[in-house]
C-alpha cells in the first residue's frame, strides 16, 4: 500500500515547467531518495508536499487522504515534518526552544490558559520536555541543549534543524539535502541516523541528496528527474546505470 | 561564572533561573515599596510614568520583539484605551469594569489591525500602523458625541472598589506598579508557553514556522491583539495620570517614544523594555533643563574665558533660540535612535549584559561575543 502518492505533479512558473507531470509512490518504512542535476525540480517537489507552493496540476495523497487542498500550517499535524536545503533554524533562540516549536502541532493549551501558566500548561510544558529529550539523545545534541542557534557551527545546526524535524514525531520526514555543507565524518553519522530513524521510530524517509554514497548507502528507492520530469526510478544501483541519468550528469 | 545544574525539567521552566534572582528582584522591590515615602511628589510621579511606559514597553516588546512585526501606532491604542476610560467613567462605571472593557476593546481593535499584518512585512507594516494612528487621532478630533473632540475629556479620580485614588497619591503609584508586575508576569508566561514559542518562531523564520505547524495568521493577530490590549491597560492608567485627555495627546510623536523605548532598551527582552522606560520618562527634563539652564551656564563660562558681556549675552541668546526651536524634541529623538543604532544596537539591557559577562569572564572577555553576525543563507522567497 503507498503511504504518500504523488500523482501527475506539476509546478509552472509561467512558461517554465519546474516540475512536469511527475507521479511516483512511496510505501511505509521505506528510504526514497530523489535525486537530480540543479535546478531539475527536487526542492519544488518538496514545497509542494509541504504546501508551501501551489501545485499547478496533479494531487498529493497521504495515508489515502488528499492533501492537495490542506493548509501548509496543518500539514505538521498530519504527520509530515521536514528539513530545509540552507537551513531555517530559528536563529536568536536555544536549540531546546527550536525542538520546543517542533512540538508545536501536539500542543493544546488554551491562550489563557497559557498566560496564567495554568497546572496544565507546566504538565505539557514537562511532557514536551522530555519527548525533545529523547530526540536529543537519540542525536547526541546534550553538549548544545542551551546554546543559542546563532552560535553553533554549520554542521550542529545541520543535526538540530533534523531534530526537531523528529520532535514533531512524525511519519513521514522530508529530508532537503542532509548531508550538504557536511564533512566526511559528519555525512557518515548522517547516514547512521537516517537509518536510525527509519529502522528505531519506523519513520518514513524522502530526501533529496547530491552525495551518491550517502544515496548508495541510505536508500531502498531512487528517483531521478531532469527538468522537472522522471527519467528512471528503481532502486540505486539500477538508476545510477540508466543511460539518460548518466547522459543527464555528464551530458552525454 | 554561573552554571546551572538542571536535574528536573521543572527547573527549564521555572521563572528564577537561580536563588540569586529572588534576592535582586526582592531588593528591587523593596525599594520600589518604600521609595513614593522617601522621595518627593515630583520623582513618584516620574516613577509613575515609568510603569506605565513600561507596561506600554512590554506590549510593543511582545509584538516587536518577539513576533518581529513593526508598529509605530502604539499611541493609538493606548489613545483607545484612554477614551474608553473616561468615557465609560463619564457614565459612572467604576475602575474595575471599565479597566478590563478597556483592555478587551483595544485587543480586539488590535486584532483587525493584525490582519493586514499577515499580508505585509518590514516598512510596509509600519507604514500601514502609522496609517491607523492618523485615522484614530483624526476619529478621535471629530467623533465629538463620544470624545468631545478636540476640547478633550476630563478624567476623574480612580474609583476602585469604593476607594478613591487619586492620582498623585501613593495608593496610585502602587495600583500602576501592581499591574506592571501583573502584565510583566503574564507576559514571562507566555513565552514559557507554545504560543510565545510561536511568536520567536515566526520573528525568525515564518517558512518554518509554517512547516513546524504554525497558523501565521492566527499568532499574527494573537500577537497584534495581545500587544494592542496592554497597551489599551495602560491607556486607562495614562488617562487617569494626566486627568485630562484631547487627540493631540496621541500623536505619532507619542508612538515614536513608545518605540524608543525598546529600540534603546534593547528589543529582546523584558529588561529592555523597563531601562527604556526608564531613559525616555527620563529624556523629557533633561530637555527642559537644556532650554532653561544651559544657556545660562554657558554664558557664565563664556564671561569666565574673557567673552565679555556683550558677546555672552549674545551668546545665550543665540543657545536660547536654538534650543526652544519647535521640533528640539524631536530632532533629539532622532538622534538618539541614530546613536543607539549604530554604537548600541542591543540597548542599554544588552550593554548591561555586555558588562556582566566582562566581569564573569574577568580576563579572558572578547568583544566578538556579542558581535552580529551575517547570515548568507536566509531565503526569503517563500514566506
Amino acid at each position: 500500500m503507498s503511504y504518500l502518492r504523488v500523482d501527475n505533479l506539476s509546478l509552472h512558473f509561467g512558461g517554465l515547467k519546474a516540475v512536469d507531470a511527475v507521479s511516483f509512490e512511496i510505501p511505509q518504512g521505506e528510504i526514497f531518495t530523489i535525486i537530480g542535476p540543479n535546478g531539475a525540480g527536487k526542492t519544488s517537489i518538496f514545497n509542494m508536499i509541504s504546501r508551501l507552493y501551489e501545485p499547478t496540476t496533479g494531487h498529493l495523497f497521504f495515508e489515502d487522504r488528499d492533501i492537495t487542498e490542506v493548509p501548509p500550517h496543518q500539514i505538521a499535524s498530519m504527520g509530515i515534518a521536514r528539513t530545509f536545503q540552507n537551513i531555517e533554524l530559528f536563529d536568536n533562540a536555544s536549540v531546546l526552544s527550536n525542538l520546543l516549536v517542533g512540538r508545536h502541532c501536539h500542543s493544546r493549551t488554551k491562550l489563557w490558559q497559557e498566560i496564567l501558566f495554568m497546572p496544565n500548561v507546566r504538565r505539557a510544558e514537562k511532557a514536551h520536555r522530555a519527548k525533545v529529550e529523547e530526540v536529543i539523545e537519540l542525536l547526541d545534541l546534550q553538549a548544545y541543549r542551551e546554546k543559542i542557534i546563532a552560535g553553533l557551527p554549520y554542521g550542529v545546526r545541520k543535526v538540530v534543524e533534523l531534530a526537531r524535524a523528529l520532535c514533531s514525531e512524525p511519519k513521514l520526514i522530508l529530508l532537503d539535502e542532509p548531508s550538504s555543507g557536511l564533512n566526511v565524518e559528519e555525512t557518515d553519522d548522517m547516514s547512521y541516523w537516517i537509518r536510525d530513524i527509519k529502522s528505531e521510530l519506523g519513520i518514513t524517509v524522502l530526501m533529496v541528496e547530491h552525495d551518491m554514497s550517502l544515496v548508495n548507502r541510505v536508500s531502498d528507492r531512487v528517483l531521478a528527474l531532469n527538468y522537472g520530469r522522471v527519467i528512471a526510478q528503481g532502486t540505486p544501483a539500477e538508476v545510477q546505470r540508466h543511460p539518460d541519468v548518466v547522459a543527464a550528469y555528464l551530458g552525454a | 561564572m554561573r552554571f546551572i545544574f538542571k536535574t528536573d525539567y521543572e527547573q527549564d521552566i521555572k521563572l528564577f533561573q537561580h536563588g540569586g534572582a529572588w534576592w535582586s528582584y526582592g531588593l528591587l522591590f523593596a525599594v520600589l515599596a518604600v521609595a513614593p515615602y522617601l522621595i518627593g511628589s515630583y520623582l513618584q510621579s516620574q516613577l509613575v510614568f515609568v510603569f506605565i511606559y513600561a507596561i506600554v514597553g512590554v506590549a510593543l516588546m511582545i509584538l516587536v520583539g518577539f513576533t518581529g512585526q513593526g508598529s509605530i501606532g502604539h499611541a493609538a491604542f493606548l489613545a483607545i484605551g484612554a477614551y474608553t476610560a473616561a468615557f465609560l467613567q463619564a457614565r459612572g462605571y467604576p475602575f474595575e469594569v471599565y479597566f478590563p472593557v478597556a483592555g478587551i476593546l483595544t485587543g480586539v481593535v488590535g486584532a483587525i489591525v493584525g490582519i493586514p499584518a499577515l499580508r505585509l512585512h518590514g516598512i510596509y507594516l509600519l507604514i500601514a500602523t502609522i496609517s491607523f494612528a492618523f485615522i484614530v487621532e483624526e476619529v478621535l478630533a471629530r467623533w465629538e458625541s463620544v470624545t468631545h473632540g478636540n476640547e478633550g475629556m476630563r478624567v476623574r479620580a480612580v474609583e476602585f472598589f469604593g476607594q478613591t485614588v487619586s492620582r498623585d497619591s501613593n495608593s496610585f503609584y502602587f495600583l500602576c506598579l501592581g499591574i506592571l508586575v501583573l502584565v510583566i508576569i503574564g507576559t514571562l508566561n507566555l513565552m514559557r508557553s507554545p504560543t510565545g514559542r510561536a511568536f520567536i518562531a515566526i520573528r525568525d523564520s515564518e517558512t518554518a514556522a509554517k512547516s513546524m505547524g504554525i497558523d501565521l495568521a492566527k499568532y499574527k493577530v494573537r500577537s497584534f491583539a495581545i500587544s494592542a490590549a496592554i497597551t489599551g491597560l495602560a491607556g486607562t492608567l495614562y488617562a487617569h495620570k494626566m486627568s485630562f485627555i484631547s487627540p493631540e495627546m496621541f500623536t505619532l510623536l507619542l508612538s515614536i517614544e513608545f518605540i524608543m523605548v525598546i529600540i534603546i532598551g534593547g528589543a529582546f527582552g523584558l529588561h529592555g523594555a523597563i531601562l527604556g522606560a526608564i531613559f525616555i520618562v527620563m529624556v523629557d527634563p533633561l530637555i527642559t533643563m537644556l532650554k532653561d539652564d544651559l544657556p545660562g551656564m554657558v554664558a557664565s563660562l563664556s564671561r569666565g574665558f574673557g567673552v565679555g558681556e556683550e558677546g555672552a549675552r549674545a551668546v545665550q541668546d543665540r543657545l536660547y533660540a536654538i534650543f526652544s526651536a519647535p521640533g528640539l524634541k524631536g530632532a533629539i529623538y532622532g538622534l538618539i535612535i541614530i546613536m543607539f543604532v549604530l554604537f548600541e544596537p542591543m540597548g542599554l539591557y544588552g550593554r548591561w549584559l555586555k558588562i556582566k559577562l566582562y566581569f564573569q569572564l574577568f580576563p579572558l572577555y572578547k568583544k566578538a561575543t556579542f558581535r552580529r553576525q551575517k547570515t548568507y543563507v536566509k531565503s526569503e522567497r517563500n514566506r
